[in-house]
């Protein structure tokens, strides 16, 4: 903490922009959808960096980017001194060798008709890592010991393990090239909850054995909190704020990430019950069209007039008493909500319809239901 | 269950001993659910909380006569009010079903006919079990939507499942669960597949509709973070039996199953220390053994015995406990002096 670390990824300005493409002849563009709109951040040598938001925020997509498994329509990104964004071919193919990804969905990102020793050699071949038969197998056992699986597994198939089990597969191939840096797009969503904290465990453990850095993107906050050292919370493409983690949970700054924290349930009934929700109203506007200014004032309950629809806030640190440097937040208000001068009001939830946004009106139904049932 | 105390209020429906088998065709019998046992009282939301496989759906598919007749074995009883829905044949069975008794599904999208409106698909049921006319269930329609807080529902009425948000149309089917104005609502994972700020607009709206209409609730869920904001009592379920049964806040406090501590300290708190592992429970429900020849859980338990291995343990009322606390284990955590609510 003392010592500046080593910056190992450093993203700038990326976008990626995917074309609406209208029209049988001609493929005419009619819009994009802006699936990530100006991500900057850096990873540093080590870490654990969190992404959070919800679905649609464009953090599948950014992780993706980075790895150029999706072309960034701008912005640059370096890993470790070399500029990513402009690697072709070869140059590109033996980077990646650095940088691996785990999939969400362990079934549909391992090849069925491959044994796990053929999934696992594969990547080692591809990178020249495999030219030693007898290392080669050494290697192979050892990543199973790291991962907490048996020899014997490496004649099996994906199918023939549990859904925990074939996450620790998908980790051990990610690890197999020796990479520095694993992207982690939604790694325990699909597993039950007394499994999810095994690979949790394991992600961290093998993080130390061998040195690695991690983006980790998730939409569950508690998870991620627990995994990361610092976190970044996306909205419509973009980052709202960012801290180290227990700064950003103990003085969340930014509203959504108020709302998101609020809502995400607590397994313990005396919380529950005290602590004071921020519903918000209406759903995630469509990233084809989104909203003018801060992305998040149609649904802010903290929303100033003009400013808030016009001008889009971006990342800053904020001056507010016991706040570090490291925690940023755009938001114009931050520290006039944080203050309590500004106080929370009533927001509509705004239809969203992704095709026709121009006769979108403000509907007049409140938040929360208060008419009653009755039972007959 | 032993200590049923007599009559708090009446009970809207009693599950005693539910079975339910699958098998046929040669293949051998999978019991799903294993002589599972609760009550729902008007106004009580219960909770059934386990992981996949753990027989939650299965239970609340029974008990709506959903299952497949094929193949499948359902002993036991469901009484709701005075009749046991079980012994119903598949007309009286329809005439429950949407009316006294409705149900709200996990995915929005699968249980919503893609090529029919909303509005015409909220009015069907009025239509069916109300007897309206078209032209009113129509408009009736229209003030259920409001009522579930859709903006602008006059035009969500003309639309399709696909134009929807998936908040907007789980919204959607609690409307049409909602429309009979029904005594009791299941709700499988009714959350599970939408965002955290999402999931508290539902969860708010669930929980309005228990407190204004006196509407029970059974809520089947997987996370226990759910649970504890909504569920009076909770159902502990694993490998299809309850494993553990109390009130909400005596099970946070005086967890005694090692399932459920193993199931609560698996989960990482947004509020708790980010220092230390989770309590990761080893192992996963491929390793159970059948309750016939012990405790399912035994193989991945950290407390388990010899004798747990051989003798399936009975569902008894825990003697620590202050109030009603059932538990199925042979050797529970030991009891705290946690604070009882």
């Amino acid at each position: 903490m003392t010592t500046e670390p080593e910056v190992l990824l450093d993203v700038e300005g990326v976008e990626v922009h995917f074309p609406i493409k209208r029209g049988v002849f001609f493929d005419k563009t009619v819009g994009y959808v802006y699936a990530v709109d100006g991500m900057t951040l850096q990873i540093h040598r080590g870490e654990t960096y969190g992404l959070v938001g919800e679905s649609g925020c464009g953090k599948s997509t950014f992780g993706r980017a980075l790895l150029r498994l999706e072309e960034p329509t701008a912005g640059s990104v370096t890993f470790g001194g070399v500029d990513v964004s402009t690697l072709k071919g070869e140059a590109l193919r033996t980077t990646r060798r650095h940088m691996q990804m785990v999939f969400q969905d362990p079934l549909s990102s391992l090849d069925p008709r491959q044994t796990v020793e053929s999934l696992l050699l594969e990547g080692m071949q591809a990178h020249g890592l495999a030219k030693d038969k007898k290392a080669a197998g050494a290697r192979l056992r050892e990543l199973l010991a790291a991962v907490g699986l048996p020899a014997a597994a490496l004649r099996k198939y994906p199918h023939e393990f549990s859904g925990g089990q074939r996450q620790r597969i998908g980790i051990a191939r990610a690890l197999s090239v020796d990479p520095q840096l694993i992207v982690a797009d939604e790694p325990v969503s699909a597993l039950d909850v007394s499994v999810q904290a095994q690979v949790i465990n394991l992600l961290e453990d093998v993080q130390e054995k061998f040195g690695l850095t991690y983006l980790v993107i998730a939409h569950d906050l508690a998870v991620v909190r627990h995994i990361s050292d610092r976190v970044g919370v996306m909205y419509l493409g973009s980052l709202v704020e960012e801290a180290d983690s227990d700064d950003l949970y103990a003085t969340p700054l930014h509203p959504y990430t108020r709302a998101l924290m609020s809502a995400v349930p607590i397994p313990d009934p005396l919380v529950e019950d005290r602590r004071e929700q921020i519903i918000l109203a209406g759903d995630l506007p469509s990233p084809a069209n989104p909203p003018s200014g801060c992305r998040f004032h149609t649904r802010c309950p903290w929303r100033q007039e003009e400013r808030c629809d016009t001008e889009r806030p971006q990342l800053r640190v904020v001056e507010i008493d016991g706040v570090p440097a490291s925690h940023r937040v755009a938001c114009h208000f931050a520290e006039q909500i944080q203050s309590g001068e500004i106080q929370r009001h009533e927001v509509d939830p705004v239809a969203i319809d992704p095709s026709a946004a121009t006769d979108v009106e403000a509907a007049d139904a409140e938040v929360v239901p208060t008419q009653t049932f009755t039972v007959p | 269950m032993t200590t049923a105390a007599p009559a708090k209020t009446e009970t809207l429906l009693a599950v005693r001993d539910l079975v339910v088998e699958f098998g046929g065709r040669g293949r051998p019998t999978f019991r799903a659910v294993d002589g599972v046992s609760f009550d729902v009282r008007p106004g009580q939301t219960v909770g059934l909380v386990g992981e996949s496989g753990c027989g939650k759906s299965v239970t609340s598919l029974a008990i709506m006569g959903l299952l497949p007749k094929r193949g499948n074995k359902v002993a036991g009883s469901a009484t709701y009010d005075g009749t046991d829905l079980l012994t119903l044949d598949d007309r009286e069975m329809r005439d429950h079903r949407g009316r006294d008794i409705a149900m709200i599904f996990q995915d929005p999208l699968s249980s919503l006919n893609p090529v029919v409106s909303i509005g015409v698909q909220v009015a069907e049921v009025l239509q069916r079990h109300r007897g309206m006319k078209k032209s009113t269930a129509i408009a009736e329609s229209r003030d259920l939507l409001d009522q579930v807080g859709i903006p602008d529902p006059a035009r969500r009425l003309k639309e399709y499942p696909h134009q929807l948000s998936g908040g907007m149309r789980q919204r959607a089917l609690i409307a049409m669960a909602l429309a009979c104005k029904p005594r009791l609502l299941i709700a499988d994972e009714p959350t599970t597949a939408l965002d955290v700020t999402i999931q508290a607009q539902i969860l708010n709206l669930l929980k309005e509709l228990v407190v204004d209409s006196g509407t029970a609730l059974i809520m089947i869920t997987h996370d226990l973070g759910v649970v504890a904001g909504l569920c009076d009592e909770v159902n502990v379920l694993y490998g299809g039996r309850i494993v553990e049964t109390a009130s909400r806040h005596e099970v946070f406090a005086r967890p005694r199953h090692p399932y459920t501590t193993g199931l609560l300290g698996s989960i990482p708190r947004l509020d708790g220390s980010r220092s230390e592992q989770l309590a990761a429970i080893p192992g996963s429900v491929a390793d159970n053994i059948p309750w016939t020849s012990g405790c399912a859980f035994a193989p991945r338990c950290s407390r388990a015995l010899e004798v747990c291995r051989s003798e399936a343990p009975p569902l008894e009322q825990d003697p620590t406990a202050m109030e009603e606390h059932t538990l199925r284990c042979h050797n529970p955590n030991p009891a705290e002096g946690g604070e009882p609510a």
